[in-house]
């Protein structure tokens, strides 16, 4: 009984004397997260002016991130909040910045130029947002001259759009067993490659809507060993288009974290397909696809909506191809700005550096998502 | 007079014997689902009798002597029955009865696969029916059905099939015309009818014309068909590439009005190329 009242007092006290060290001595981060000025540092040096520049759109203290630049009489404070966060609902409205790096490019004593990259934290991930700043000194003070993205501005225009769309109508639950139902669209796995990478097996392959319908999609693939035994069993998440309309092609990807091939014997392959009401616009074109070597190998091209109509998300999936027209990789990566009709949007995605070298050709396909709101 | 006893007794046992074969059951041993059923009894006094079957008992009190009737839908359901007729805890006599499924079809169910198909299939529809009388029992005596599939070119496949054990399957082949076809199956005054549609196959020949208008290159396909000259459906996705310098540039472009048509950037020495799917169409080049 002594013992355990003696513990219960060290615990009480121990806790009471944590909480006032935090309070008196709180980390930077938790400072600047609870509204504190800790985190700011002097901007002596263009470095530290970039970096408070960071801390305050991170707090989205956004009065004061307006007040630091140098160049803001040339917008309002509204217009470099749009600027950061977007002009459209898109991904990045959904986010929050998760870290910013800040490299020093060039200086003098008088001006300087940093990069300047905000990682966003968004339901699909990590999205970098990379530009180069110029600082100006005043006085004894580095300004960071804000490069604003003007909004897209469209020339007031009609666009006619034939709206092609499909709906589906199901038997209802009170109908007879033998009532006839519609058949779910036939879909099927044109090509299938396991690849073995130090983070464990990927599974890469590319799923084709035969039907005349569009189809909800989604493939699962089961490792197996000798015995038929399962390993595992993954899809491919959101590495695949889940909307294929009639003829159209997607990859898809799925990860095994941790699996080995050579414990694999054979692969069940489960491609998934239901019947989705679904419209066949906006159409996406995408412009100058390429395939930038090492170092630094990446896709990269431009999206453009030639509809009306804006789409907030588009999702990029890459598939790369050997010189024998063998599938080698599949990227991806989501656009974290709205597309607005005809305003190409780049897009850069990485290539593994070691699978680089293999790749000779590519397609590239846009999976898009829409709000439903007009210009 | 031990003898004179012995006697007595056994004429008294026969005749409760006697007695107790006179008050009994005289019923048909099967009768059709939903027909009236009268069951003559024997004897006198009152008695109860029961009609057991799985799910059902039926229950009257009857005046031994005088015959029971069930009246018309009293036993519905096909199966094996055991009519009882006690007399308190004690049974009188037990009898069989079968219920059979009425010989009229009252109901069809009818299976088609699949509800869309492509042209052109040989035995691509298949039909299975199941007939059922107005109670909704199988009935499992061999009956006729007829098949017929109207195809939209105004062809009829017919096809009569016998039923095994209640049911009868069929298979058909697609017509070379997309539409909608009317699969009917009828039997004994009863008919069922499903939707089958055909839809065109693959992109036949696909084409594409190219023009170029300033910075833009308008491409557009010629009417895109299948093998059997049907125009593919709209919403198909026709997939046009252009290659220069090293780079590309693709659109997805879904057929409307039998056509697909984009507007890409005109580069001088490009090769643009067309596809669908799996099948690939012309490639046409781009003077310098």
């Amino acid at each position: 009984m002594k013992r355990g009242g003696l513990l219960a007092f060290s615990l009480g006290a121990l806790t009471v004397a944590f909480i006032a060290i935090g309070t008196i001595w709180p980390i930077p981060e938790a400072a600047a997260f609870a509204g504190g000025e800790r985190l700011l540092e002097s901007s002596s040096t263009p470095e530290a002016a970039a970096r408070n520049l960071g801390r305050e759109i991170r707090l989205k203290d956004w009065d004061k991130a307006y007040s630091s630049l140098a160049n803001k009489s040339q917008f309002t404070e509204q217009e470099f909040q749009d600027d950061v966060v977007g002009y459209y609902p898109s991904v990045r409205t959904y986010s929050s910045m998760d870290n910013f790096v800040v490299t020093p490019l060039h200086s003098t004593g008088n001006d300087a130029q940093v990069q300047f990259t905000l990682d966003w934290s968004t339901v699909v991930g990590i999205l970098p947002d990379t530009r180069t700043l110029q600082l100006v000194k005043r006085g004894d003070r580095w300004e960071v001259d804000w490069p604003l993205r003007e909004k897209p501005t469209l020339p007031p225009q009609v666009i006619p759009v034939e709206y092609l769309r499909w709906d589906v109508i199901n038997r209802g639950p009170g109908d007879d067993w033998g009532v006839q139902d519609v058949d779910a669209p036939n879909v099927r796995i044109v090509d299938m490659h396991p690849v073995q990478r130090a983070e464990g097996v990927v599974v890469l392959g590319e799923l084709l809507n035969q039907d005349v319908v569009p189809a909800y999609v989604s493939v699962s693939a089961t490792l197996q060993r000798k015995d038929q035994s399962q390993i595992a069993t993954e899809s491919a998440f959101d590495e695949i288009s889940h909307l294929l309309l009639p003829k159209q092609v997607t990859p898809f990807f799925i990860q095994f974290p941790n699996a080995s091939l050579s414990q694999v014997s054979s692969i069940r392959m489960e491609p998934f397909s239901t019947l989705v009401s679904a419209s066949a616009d906006p159409v996406i074109e995408i412009d100058n696809e390429k395939i930038n070597p090492a170092p630094d190998a990446s896709l990269s091209g431009q999206l453009v909506n030639q509809s009306g109509q804006i789409v907030n998300v588009a999702h990029v999936l890459g598939t790369l191809y050997d010189k024998s027209g063998n599938l080698v990789w599949v990227v991806d990566q989501y656009v974290d700005r709205a597309l607005l009709p005809q305003t190409p949007v780049s897009f850069n995605i990485p290539i593994p550096e070691d699978l680089a070298r293999k790749v000779s050709s590519q397609r590239t396909v846009v999976a898009t998502y829409s709000f439903g709101g007009l210009l | 007079m031990k003898l004179a006893l012995a006697f007595a007794i056994g004429f008294g046992m026969l005749a409760v014997q006697r007695t107790a074969a006179e008050e009994g059951l005289s019923l048909p041993a099967a009768v059709p689902a939903g027909s009236s059923l009268s069951i003559q009894t024997s004897g006198s006094g009152e008695a109860t009798l029961y009609i057991v079957g799985l799910g059902q008992v039926l229950q009257r009190k009857v005046q031994l002597g005088k015959p029971v009737f069930f009246e018309a839908g009293s036993l519905c359901d096909a199966g094996h029955y055991l009519v009882v007729l006690a007399r308190g805890a004690a049974t009188i006599d037990t009898a069989p009865l079968d219920v059979v499924p009425a010989s009229t079809p009252a109901h069809l169910s009818f299976l088609a696969k699949p509800s869309r198909l492509p042209v052109s299939l040989h035995d691509g529809i298949t039909g299975a029916v199941y007939v059922f009388d107005a109670y909704g029992n199988l009935i499992v005596s061999p009956g006729s059905v007829s098949f017929q599939l109207l195809s939209p070119s105004g062809a009829v496949q017919t096809n009569d099939v016998v039923t095994r054990d209640g049911a009868a399957a069929v298979a058909m082949d697609s017509t070379g015309h997309q539409g909608i076809d009317h699969f009917i199956a009828r039997s004994g005054g009863v008919s069922s009818t499903r939707v089958i549609t055909q839809v065109p196959g693959d992109p036949c020949a696909l084409k594409m014309s190219a023009q170029q208008e300033g910075q833009k290159l308008e491409l557009k396909t010629d009417p895109v068909v299948d093998c059997s000259g049907n125009a593919v459906l709209d919403g198909t996705i026709v997939t046009f590439t252009e290659t220069y310098d090293g780079a590309q540039s693709t659109a997805d472009v879904p057929l409307k009005h039998g056509i697909a048509e984009v507007a890409m950037p005109n580069h001088n020495g490009a090769t643009v190329s067309v596809a669908s799917g799996v099948v690939l169409g012309n490639q046409i080049r781009l003077e310098q």
